[in-house]
């Protein structure tokens, strides 16, 4: 065992991050709890304790509950496209063939750009008139859809345009789960005559669960965290049918300056990815495949 | 056998082309000339080739310092990032100090508190030092996010420890023993936590939003959002695609040097592998 380290290099290895970290991570977390109790407004009276009224506030405030509900909605509907489709992508690219790379190449591109370049392209996308969708659909003979303006579709015309953006991440983490399977395994399978869907739910399905799960558990986080393609796309409308829990935040605190009742909200979306992480934490330390 | 091999390379060439399309598609509209989109935005090749939509943004606006504002942000939040985390990791791993388990346990704790609730009380952070609107606000608040640190100790975890050991029987300083041995042979798992953090740094939109308020300090991010969203933007097509393309540009090409490397990173980061 080696003995204890001086105590001038430890010092001086650790303090650049941990400051940063202190100042940067954990004062404003902190930060964040003590102004939840107060009443604090950048344009009249400035700060003011009230104990726990924004909370009370909070849950009786129905815009809070609906942006809440569609940021949950999100989650809802997108995770489950995100995880398969990923999952099904990676299964077509855990192949050797020539042109793999690729495809592989193409499939993940998309996850590099930002959000609003995303925004920029599905934009016009969508546009009924201007758009390649509104074109394939004039072609189809189908009438022209308002996939933006239309308040029955504009969240799932912002769904689509996510898959499109980050299915890729997932694609990585499933690949690289596909590819930690033993072969041998398949090709006893096969001499034993097992057929292709049989290996599928026999060997595939079991080997990936961990990932499964993981996967799973970091796209509700990420899901959770929906703001930028909504707010450029459609500021929340058409009638507050895209409103997610963060533009809530970002307008309570910068539009409207209630800094209070803002902090109280971004304690509460933490409480809810903190327990999300949570679980994340136990998928990795529990079972060591 | 074989005919299912043509069918699975038929459908991956299917979905390569559909997942391509839109990319592809922002590309010829910015080499189109602004009047002949306003015709017909929808066409899958150049009605007529310009390069005035590119030449346009060197010329006006502000797209050139939002260009240099991610260059020099992104920069700073990467080498810090790799810097900071890889000595703070090294120190969780390789040396020997009271209380080194707790805060370990503790920065990775970071890992569980979201960016995303934590812009207001930053905000008011850096109010309070009239910080805002500085290249210092953006990039310091990347730094604090824990994931390097994570990152960098499963990696030294797999260095035997007498590496480290030897040098300094040697006589190597920690410091000499960080920079000269350990760093050289940690340059594979530093490059995919920097091409991570460079991604993550230059697509990020929240913080920037709030905290540049001036024009001429947003990121490209931010910078290409408010352009959107207005009516104006459909009369020059043209032009707002190839800002689109510029914006992206840097990106693409790094990914397709880097991708081995970003794809690690994705990996290792998630705690996969």
């Amino acid at each position: 065992m080696k003995s204890r380290s001086s105590v001038v290099p430890v010092i001086v290895f650790i303090a650049p991050f941990m400051t940063i970290y202190l100042v940067f991570q954990i004062y404003p977390l902190v930060q964040a709890v003590i102004s939840s109790l107060f009443s604090w407004d950048l344009l009249t009276s400035g700060r003011q304790f009230i104990g726990i009224e924004n909370y009370i506030r909070m849950f009786s405030d129905s815009i809070f509950w609906h942006s809440f509900k569609n940021s949950l909605l999100f989650v809802i509907y997108s995770t489950p496209l995100l995880v398969i489709l990923g999952l099904f992508l990676a299964m077509l690219l855990n192949h050797s063939s020539r042109f793999i790379s690729l495809f592989r190449t193409v499939l993940f591109a998309p996850y590099v750009l930002s959000v609003s370049v995303t925004t920029l392209i599905w934009g016009f996308m969508y546009n009924p008139q201007k758009g390649l969708l509104g074109v394939f659909f004039q072609f189809l003979g189908l009438e022209p859809v308002y996939w933006l303006t239309d308040p029955s579709l504009a969240m799932s015309a912002i769904i689509y345009a996510t898959v499109w953006w980050t299915v890729g991440f997932n694609l990585v983490l499933f690949l690289a789960g596909l590819q930690d399977i033993d072969r041998s395994l398949y090709e006893a399978a096969m001499l034993d005559g097992a057929k292709g869907f049989q290996r599928f739910f026999y060997i595939t399905v079991p080997s990936l669960s961990r990932t499964f799960m993981l996967v799973t558990v970091l796209q509700v986080i990420a899901s959770f965290q929906i703001f930028g393609q909504v707010y450029i796309l459609t500021r929340g409308g058409p009638g507050g049918t895209t409103r997610v829990l963060i533009q809530y935040i970002y307008e309570t605190g910068f539009r409207d300056y209630q800094l209070g009742y803002a902090s109280t909200m971004a304690v509460f979306l933490f409480v809810v990815m903190f327990i999300i992480s949570f679980l994340q934490f136990t998928i990795f330390s529990g079972e060591k495949t | 056998m074989r005919v299912s091999k043509h069918l699975h390379i038929l459908l991956l060439t299917l979905l390569s082309i559909l997942f391509a399309l839109p990319l592809y598609w922002m590309l010829v509209m910015s080499v189109t000339p602004n009047a002949l989109l306003k015709l017909n935005s929808t066409a899958l090749w150049p009605q007529a080739f310009t390069i005035e939509n590119f030449l346009g943004v060197f010329r006006a606006g502000l797209m050139m310092r939002w260009f240099l504002n991610s260059i020099i942000v992104t920069a700073a939040a990467t080498l810090l990032t790799l810097l900071f985390h890889a000595m703070a990791g090294y120190a969780f791993t390789k040396m020997r100090f009271w209380g080194r388990r707790f805060l370990f346990s503790f920065s990775i704790a970071g890992l569980m508190v979201p960016k995303e609730a934590l812009f207001i009380p930053l905000f008011l952070l850096f109010s309070e030092f009239s910080a805002h609107n500085t290249y210092l606000a953006l990039y310091l608040p990347r730094v604090a996010a824990p994931l390097g640190v994570f990152i960098m100790v499963q990696f030294f975890r797999g260095i035997p420890d007498s590496i480290s050991e030897a040098a300094e029987i040697d006589g190597a300083s920690e410091y000499r023993t960080f920079f000269q041995i350990i760093l050289p042979v940690s340059l594979p798992a530093m490059t995919s936590l920097g091409i991570f953090t460079f991604v993550l740094t230059w697509n990020d939109y929240l913080w920037p939003l709030v905290s540049a308020t001036r024009k001429e300090m947003f990121t490209l991010t931010t910078g290409l959002a408010s352009m959107q969203g207005n009516f104006a933007q459909a009369t020059e097509l043209g032009s707002l695609m190839a800002r689109g393309v510029i914006a992206s540009l840097p990106l693409l090409i790094l990914f397709l040097i880097f991708q081995k490397n970003l794809i690690r990173g994705i990996s290792i980061s998630s705690g996969g592998k």
